[in-house]
């Protein structure tokens, strides 16, 4: 096995034994203690700060560059598309008017970054 | 439990409540379908085998953090900051294991493994608010959406892994992840110290991506985690 197969390897274990064992924890823990107060609280901020750093990172950046312009079509259709979200609370309709925004807008102005 | 319930034949009340969650996570299916798909394909644009890719799938089975294994790896980020950078991404399991926790004390260990691993966001956001009314029911409402998850994640990448199935590239659908992110936003940015912290984390993170070996998505994390935290002093 190559050096990089093994390293692909040892990665993936370390990955998913660690994502096992946080999917896990709580489950197995509150058998006998309860959670910690200041671990809760800021374990309340983690989906909101992951989630804003990812939707962030991966409409506003393309291709390693800040876009923000009107050509940035994609921003254009996710904007569409958290009104529908925030609207509906949907998360089929969120995703769904997204693409279809996308669609039309880069058939009606041309493809864009 | 109400008596209805109780009465029942034991089976069919688990059933009938596993196809309940089963049901409840299907609209979100078409997002996470592309989602696997892609998860899929571009484990092996990023040059890994066969194999590997079906053991990503399966073994972390854990969508966000799995493309982020990807990029990092293809941008030859060292071992170490890819498996913190996952790790983080998946920290927010903790969360949801800590609100499913209370309610699953009296399962079976052997129950509770398979059930923490079919942990996904979907379905623990969808079983919160059914654990919030009947435990009995709810544990089976959770299995349905897990299984159901786990089956389309899997069955979506297999496609894309083995298939190399791209659906056309005027669909845009790789758009589908952002979306399915920002899908997932909406829900946790529901009080003003949560928007101060996706607020904060969001802006950060188009700074914090010139940090050296990808610490970019762990540092804007965890500064806004810090600012919602900060935040609920204002209150």
């Amino acid at each position: 096995m190559s050096r990089e197969a093994a390293l692909f390897w040892i990665l993936l274990a370390l990955a998913s034994i660690g994502t096992f064992a946080l999917r896990l924890s709580f489950i197995a823990l509150l058998q006998k203690v309860d959670n910690p107060r200041w671990l809760q609280r800021s374990l309340r901020y983690i989906p909101a700060a992951v989630m804003g750093a990812l939707v962030s990172s991966s409409l506003l950046v393309r291709n390693g560059e800040l876009a923000v312009g009107w050509d940035n079509h994609r921003l254009l259709a996710a904007c569409l598309a958290a009104v529908v979200g925030y609207r509906t609370r949907s998360l089929l309709w969120t995703i769904l008017s997204g693409l279809v925004a996308l669609f039309v807008l880069t058939h009606w102005l041309g493809p864009a970054v | 439990m109400s008596d209805a319930a109780r009465s029942e034949e034991p089976e069919s009340f688990a059933r009938r409540a596993a196809w309940r969650g089963a049901r409840a996570v299907s609209p979100l299916l078409p997002g996470v379908l592309p989602f696997a798909m892609i998860a899929g394909s571009s484990s092996i644009e990023v040059g890994f085998s066969v194999l590997q890719s079906l053991g990503l799938s399966l073994f972390l089975f854990a969508g966000a953090s799995h493309l982020v294994l990807l990029e990092m790896w293809e941008q030859e980020a060292p071992v170490l900051v890819i498996l913190a950078t996952v790790l983080l991404v998946n920290l927010r399991f903790t969360m949801y294991s800590a609100a499913l926790a209370p309610h699953l004390r009296d399962v079976r260990w052997q129950h509770k493994l398979p059930m923490a691993y079919l942990l996904t966001d979907q379905a623990a956001l969808l079983s919160i608010p059914e654990f919030d009314k009947e435990s009995a029911s709810a544990r089976w409402f959770y299995v349905g959406a897990g299984v159901v998850m786990w089956a389309t994640w899997q069955i979506g990448s297999a496609a894309g892994i083995l298939l190399g199935v791209r659906l056309p590239e005027s669909w845009a659908l790789d758009f589908a992840v952002p979306l399915s992110f920002l899908a997932l936003l909406i829900p946790a940015v529901r009080t003003k110290t949560t928007v101060v912290a996706a607020t904060v984390a969001g802006s950060s993170v188009l700074l914090t991506r010139f940090l050296p070996l990808n610490t970019g998505l762990i540092t804007a994390t965890l500064l806004g985690v810090a600012a919602g935290l900060w935040s609920e002093r204002l209150e």
